[in-house]
């Protein structure tokens, strides 16, 4: 068989792909802006919950996350009269995001920590509230600090996406194995898919330079 | 039953109790694959960070591209690669090791990084002294950078040893009896798969601060400006 | 003479078992400038620090404007104070600081509007109004669009000093202003502070080892020595006649004014 009709069913796949990359990420942003404050909070429920996610999340594999959530919590949900059988698209976004958050609240709350003392005394002496000083302060000269590992952690994610074939969903990997196994072809099918995961990978390294210049634009300005 | 050991279904806390022994068998796999892994991927990256490091670009610059290309695709599609392609040129391995390669070619990407970064580290100074003692190239890398860089590498070194082990269940694609898959096996043979998962994710978190313990205490032990010179 | 605006009632401050101020009297009348000199580690930037709540105290009491800054009367009873009174306590106090402390994410102007608009919830057009105003007193009204980086030192602190009067507040803390300054770049933020200085009703508390400039602006110059005021007095007896040994020791080691070289030295240290 050519090698070209293997491409509308990558294609396809590829798109899948792109969707859960992108919702992932956002999820997985928006945890661990959530988490990486949650811990530096002085109420210790807070900074409790905030620790005990990104230590769980961290310490185990994101493929017993994505099994846990798949196969395990329907289960609990049964005991206790909850339908929680995920579709997977859903378990897939949802261990993503829960896995990459964790590793991201820790460079969230790195980069939250190395704001300058000096920035938080200014605040207060303007008498901005701890909260004011929180989002007009810290975040917006942390948020600069966190974006070349954010650029690493969303391609981490982009490859991540891969194992969410395992529980069956129409992915670029899933759509390979599936022609694969249909044609026997491997070489010609694998070899194809590495360079569009690598292909997809430069695009959004790409896009996360664009964004890393423009939340930093501050610091450059009449340079 | 799974590797001739057999399951009590009577209670949850007795079934528990009665698969701790599997999964234990499973996690033995899972650290056998881990410490392979690991060291494929020290060699191969040391490989990687000399040839990237190599003066001239025809050899420095397909280095490059290749640790890109593979720091960039998934482990999941590089093993179905090894896994699908090898046999195809004659290469026939047992799952476990071409999943142990997979691992090994996946982080060679980040531990040559890790190796360029140390060597980077070591003084350029001591290339130029040691030129000046008239050693030659070969003598001066093994006895004078390697020494000095090799204990600043091991602490970043380690941090991959505790990704590399959370990586291991991808190789249950490829029938790898790792933890994982006994877990999901003893699942689907029981229809209980949140007592096995749940299990597995506890004994992940065990490992992984055993682990992560182990390189602080290495980061801590370890001499911060290197070996002295003889 | 009126009620003091600032008054320290036997005010103690550790770090750890180190005792930084020591039953610490001091009181400032309103609209009074007052300058402190001393020797590194007598606890001037302390006081300041104690004023704007970036540092709380051991024991005694802090009185601002007739009430406690750092308690609230509960039951009769004076008690650690709440966040909400300090909040409002600071609404009386601003702060120059030694290092500046511009907040680099934003352009000069915005500098000047954030805490008026987030704080005061003053208008946009009202606070972009009194940062131009205030721009043009330290007079960077072209320099309004860039950011701190972009800026000099001196240009920098002018920044600083606007900002802190953006707030109008009726106490204003100086933290050696000059003292991470180039020496030629002193001259220009000492002449901010001097035309400030002039306005009767800001009472102004003004850390600095300027002492020619202390001589010229304050009402009361006052000597801190290990935690306390060694001596205190108007400029032109301190500086020319002081009293306490310790106090002749200090001026001699940090102005001699038969001494050119020696001056030129302490403002390039200061
Ligand atoms: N956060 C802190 N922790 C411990 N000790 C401190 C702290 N801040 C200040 N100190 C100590 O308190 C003493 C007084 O400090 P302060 O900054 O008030 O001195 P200063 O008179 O302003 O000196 P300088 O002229 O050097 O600025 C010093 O001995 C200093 O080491
Ligand atoms: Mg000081």
């Amino acid at each position: 068989m050519e090698w070209t009709s293997y491409l509308p069913p990558l294609l396809q796949g590829a798109w899948v792909t792109v969707q859960l990359t992108v919702y992932s990420t956002i999820l997985g942003a928006v945890l661990a802006f959530a988490f990486g404050i949650g811990k530096l909070s002085n109420n210790w429920l807070i900074k409790g919950v905030s620790i005990g996610y990104i230590e769980i999340f961290r310490g185990t594999s994101l493929l017993v996350q994505l099994f846990w959530l798949y196969f395990a919590l329907p289960i609990a949900g049964q005991a206790i009269g909850i339908d929680l059988r995920l579709p997977p698209v859903v378990a897939g976004v949802l261990a993503l995001g829960l896995n990459i958050g964790a590793y991201g609240a820790e460079v969230v709350r790195g980069a939250i920590q190395a704001v300058p003392k000096d920035q938080y005394e200014a605040g207060r002496a303007l008498n901005f509230t701890p909260r004011q000083a929180m989002w007009r302060i810290a975040l917006p000269q942390a948020v600069p600090e966190m974006m070349p590992t954010f650029g690493n952690l969303a391609v981490q994610n982009l490859k991540d996406t891969a194992l969410v074939s395992l529980i069956s969903l129409g992915d670029l990997a899933f759509r390979a194995e599936n022609i694969r196994n249909f044609t026997q072809d491997s070489t010609t099918v694998y070899t194809l898919v590495l360079f569009m995961y690598f292909g997809m990978a430069l695009v959004l390294t790409a896009f996360m330079k664009i964004a890393e210049r423009s939340v930093g634009r501050w610091k450059t300005a009449g340079r | 039953m799974l590797f001739g050991i057999h399951w009590d279904t009577s209670s949850d806390l007795a079934f528990a109790a009665s698969i701790l022994p599997i999964l234990l068998r499973g996690m033995v796999i899972t650290i056998e694959a881990t410490v392979l892994g690991f060291f494929i991927a020290l060699v191969l990256g040391l490989v990687l960070a000399v040839l990237k490091a190599a003066p001239t670009r025809i050899v420095s610059w397909p280095a490059l591209v290749v640790t890109e290309f593979v720091r960039d695709t998934p482990l999941l599609v590089q093993l179905f690669f090894l896994y699908y392609v090898l046999p195809e040129y004659g290469i026939v391995l047992p799952a476990f090791l071409t999943g142990a390669l997979a691992l090994g070619v996946q982080y060679s990407a980040y531990t040559s990084e890790v190796y360029r970064a140390g060597l980077e580290a070591v003084n350029r100074g001591q290339h130029e002294a040691a030129r000046a003692l008239n050693l030659t190239t070969t003598r001066t890398f093994t006895h004078i950078v390697l020494p000095q860089a090799v204990p600043r590498v091991i602490p970043a070194l380690g941090n991959y040893l505790v990704s590399i082990m959370k990586d291991v269940p991808v190789l249950s694609v490829v029938t790898v009896l790792e933890m994982l898959n006994v877990a999901k096996i003893i699942g689907d043979r029981t229809f209980n798969y949140m007592i096995p998962l749940s299990m597995v994710g506890g004994l992940y978190l065990i490992l992984t601060i055993l682990a992560s313990a182990g390189v602080r205490y290495l980061d801590l032990k370890l001499p911060k400006i290197g070996i002295p010179l003889k | 003479m009126s009620e003091p605006i600032i008054k320290f009632d036997k005010v103690v401050k550790r770090f750890g078992s180190v005792t930084v101020l020591n039953e610490l009297d001091f009181s400032v009348s309103p609209g009074e400038k007052v300058t402190i000199i001393g020797p590194s580690g007598s606890g001037k930037s302390t006081v300041l620090r104690i004023l704007m709540t970036l540092e709380s105290i051991n024991d005694g009491v802090v009185w601002v404007d007739g009430e406690p800054l750092w308690h609230e009367e509960r039951g009769g009873k004076l008690q650690a104070a709440s966040e909400k009174h300090m909040h409002r306590m600071r609404e009386k106090l601003g702060m120059v600081f030694q290092q500046f402390n511009l907040f680099p994410h934003m352009t000069v102007r915005r500098n000047l509007t954030e805490a008026p608009i987030r704080v005061l919830k003053l208008s946009k057009k009202e606070a972009r109004e009194r940062a131009d105003r205030l721009l043009e007193m330290v007079g960077l009204q072209d320099q309004a669009d860039k950011y701190p980086h972009q800026l000099s030192g001196g240009q920098q602190q002018r920044v600083g000093i606007a900002r802190a009067c953006a707030m109008r507040p009726r106490i204003m803390l100086f933290d050696e202003p000059t003292s991470a300054l180039d020496p030629e770049l002193v001259g220009e933020v000492l002449n901010v502070i001097r035309n400030l200085a002039e306005e009767h009703d800001l009472t102004m508390l003004l850390v600095t080892h300027e002492m020619q400039f202390a001589r010229q602006i304050s009402d009361r110059v006052c000597f801190f020595d290990r935690g306390r005021i060694c001596e205190e007095g108007p400029p032109s007896e301190l500086f020319s006649e002081p009293k306490e040994a310790r106090t002749k020791e200090f001026l001699r080691a940090v102005v001699d004014p038969d001494s050119a070289k020696g001056e030129k030295q302490a403002s390039a240290e200061g």
